[in-house]
């Protein structure tokens, strides 16, 4: 077989047929677009069948915390009436420590009914963890597929934590050198082992997350008998954001704001050898969350089952050095010690609360484990170490890859926003010059949430 | 000499540099793309050597013999000043300057 990079890129759409087990083409449109719900709806899951094997492998039902110090924090930034409750979704208490235990529940569930012998997933993250812990109890086998050094041998501390998390669970970990060919090698691997492939954007990878947005709204009504204002997600490839956003709505909290948070790593290519050490933050970040937003298949599957800009209310960023304030502040006001990437909302909902007034209420819907590498220390004295300057400021003033600029105090920790507008213009770039049809603007309406004359403007 | 059956990392070349996709930043472009990978020696070797491999889904895979009995390396790193001063700036936002 001729494994040369071409050649195996240009077997991609076979080898990916086999080793997902869905059809895409039964959903494809005739013009650009395809049936998003009927893919969803095709897979043979609901939610209560998503609940009982989550509950069958010690995933969901995690505890919802009002965090009181951090809410009376935020309010001490705030005229009288303002600073909305602040909740928790204490997602770390999952089999495998994050909310992407849930994922790998319904991914591992599949593969095991389809009768693979194992699966794989491409990850640096903890999603590699949560289907390494869920092949093991499914007796499946795994290997997860890491983007982890640079040239000069160098691995992010939090990486190599993912790492031996993985091997923890018996999985085997395969570690590549920067670079988007990490793709090819999975292919490779797929083709080599025919597992199955637990992508992140298969609909398995976001169905999982809908049970989240679930609970979140049933507990949320039972605590304060209502639904929650507004939910807040760290967002990467946009799948977090996308299951919750479907579960709320699915329970009924159709009117709660989505909002999508991610780490502002404006000017760092994630493509370049030199910008992977620079960074303090392998995900959750601006170089995933707008480019998986505005374009969802560029993913690993066909048709990406994460679309965040069908969900997204409002996208807010904030800088690195926020995210570590709050993951300190977490762990010193409220005893959680959990993150640093999974605070990324947190940090965005200490700014945004202080916006809203004390009667709503705001969900920052994860946490993550923490550990050795995967920690405010190792991670900040790792940025120093590669000649990122940690200093105190103001945090809007952040360079990424040169500085870290922590807040000199609470209330400089301010969130930034980024433009829907600009997302729906970038997401539909690549249609200017094409003749659509009427079909066509009606896909392109659902997937970005605008009448089709706004559509046909913005081209 | 280590022994056949020693668990090593192996690290191979996967695409040179002119290899590697078109689509890449210079400073990536020029340098190789490389993976690593762990498993139990599968016949006796001395470090540097290329070597096969099997991996513990039992998969065979060849290259430089980089590591004997791999370490986990990662930590709670350095000591940073920084910490300690958040942790003031905290304390002092939520309980005031003369929380003793």
């Amino acid at each position: 077989m001729n494994n040369t990079y071409q050649a195996v890129m240009n077997r991609r759409n076979e080898i990916m047929k086999k080793s997902v087990g869905i059809d895409y083409t039964k959903y494809e449109q005739t013009g650009i677009g395809f049936d998003y719900e009927l893919m969803m709806n095709s897979q043979g899951y609901n939610i209560d069948k998503i609940k009982q094997i989550q509950s069958e492998n010690m995933v969901g039902n995690t505890p919802l915390v009002e965090l009181k110090n951090i809410t009376e924090y935020a309010r001490k930034y705030t005229k009288k009436g303002y600073g909305a409750r602040i909740f928790l979704k204490d997602e770390a208490a999952n089999i495998s420590g994050s909310f992407k235990a849930r994922r790998a529940a319904l991914a591992v569930d599949k593969a095991k009914e389809l009768g693979y012998k194992g699966v794989i997933a491409a990850t640096s993250g903890n999603y590699g963890a949560a289907v390494a812990a869920l092949a093991a109890k499914a007796g499946l086998r795994c290997i997860i597929v890491q983007e982890t050094f640079d040239s000069k041998n160098i691995s992010q501390p939090e990486i190599s934590e993912k790492a031996r998390k993985c091997e923890a669970f018996g999985a085997e970990v395969i570690q590549l050198s920067v670079g988007p060919e990490l793709f090819y090698t999975f292919l490779k691997l797929l083709e080599e082992t025919n597992y199955f492939n637990a992508s992140l954007y298969s609909p398995y990878g976001i169905m999982g997350i809908e049970t989240l947005g679930h609970e979140i709204a049933e507990e949320v009504m039972e605590k304060a008998g209502k639904y929650p204002e507004a939910v807040i997600i760290t967002n990467a490839g946009g799948g977090n954001l996308t299951g919750t956003a479907r579960g709320l709505k699915n329970a009924g909290a159709i009117n709660t704001k989505i909002i999508g948070a991610s780490v502002n790593l404006y000017g760092l290519h994630m493509a370049s050898d030199i910008d992977f050490n620079r960074k303090s933050f392998t995900t959750g970040h601006t170089g995933f969350g707008i480019p998986f937003a505005t374009f969802p298949d560029r993913s690993d599957v066909p048709r990406s089952a994460a679309r965040p800009l069908r969900y997204m209310d409002r996208y807010v960023m904030v800088n690195q050095g926020s995210v570590f304030f709050m993951t300190q502040a977490l762990a010193l006001l409220e005893g959680m010690e959990r993150g640093p990437a999974g605070n990324t909302s947190l940090a965005a909902a200490f700014s945004l609360a202080q916006e809203m007034r004390e009667d709503e209420i705001i969900v920052v819907q994860e946490t993550e484990y923490t550990g050795a590498g995967k920690h405010i220390q190792p991670q900040l004295s790792f940025a120093k170490r590669n000649k990122v300057k940690v200093i105190f400021g103001n945090p809007l003033d952040e360079i990424p890859g040169k500085n870290i600029i922590l807040p000199k105090n609470g209330s400089y920790l301010k969130y930034e926003e980024i433009s829907m507008e600009n997302l729906r213009k970038s997401y539909l770039k690549k249609y200017k010059n094409m003749k659509l049809s009427k079909e066509d603007y009606k896909f392109l309406s659902e997937e970005l949430r605008v009448d089709i004359s706004t559509i046909k403007d913005i081209i | 000499m280590i022994d056949k059956g020693t668990y090593v990392r192996i690290r191979r070349t996967l695409l040179d540099a002119k290899e590697r996709s078109d689509n890449l930043p210079s400073e990536t472009k020029k340098v190789p793309y490389k993976m690593w990978v762990k498993g139990y020696l599968l016949k006796e070797a001395d470090l540097f050597d290329i070597v096969k491999i099997k991996t513990i889904t039992g998969r065979i895979e060849t290259g430089r013999l980089k590591e004997v009995e791999p370490p986990y390396r990662h930590s709670y790193g350095d000591y940073v000043s920084e910490i300690l001063v958040l942790k003031d700036i905290i304390i002092n936002d939520m309980y005031g300057e003369n929380n003793e």
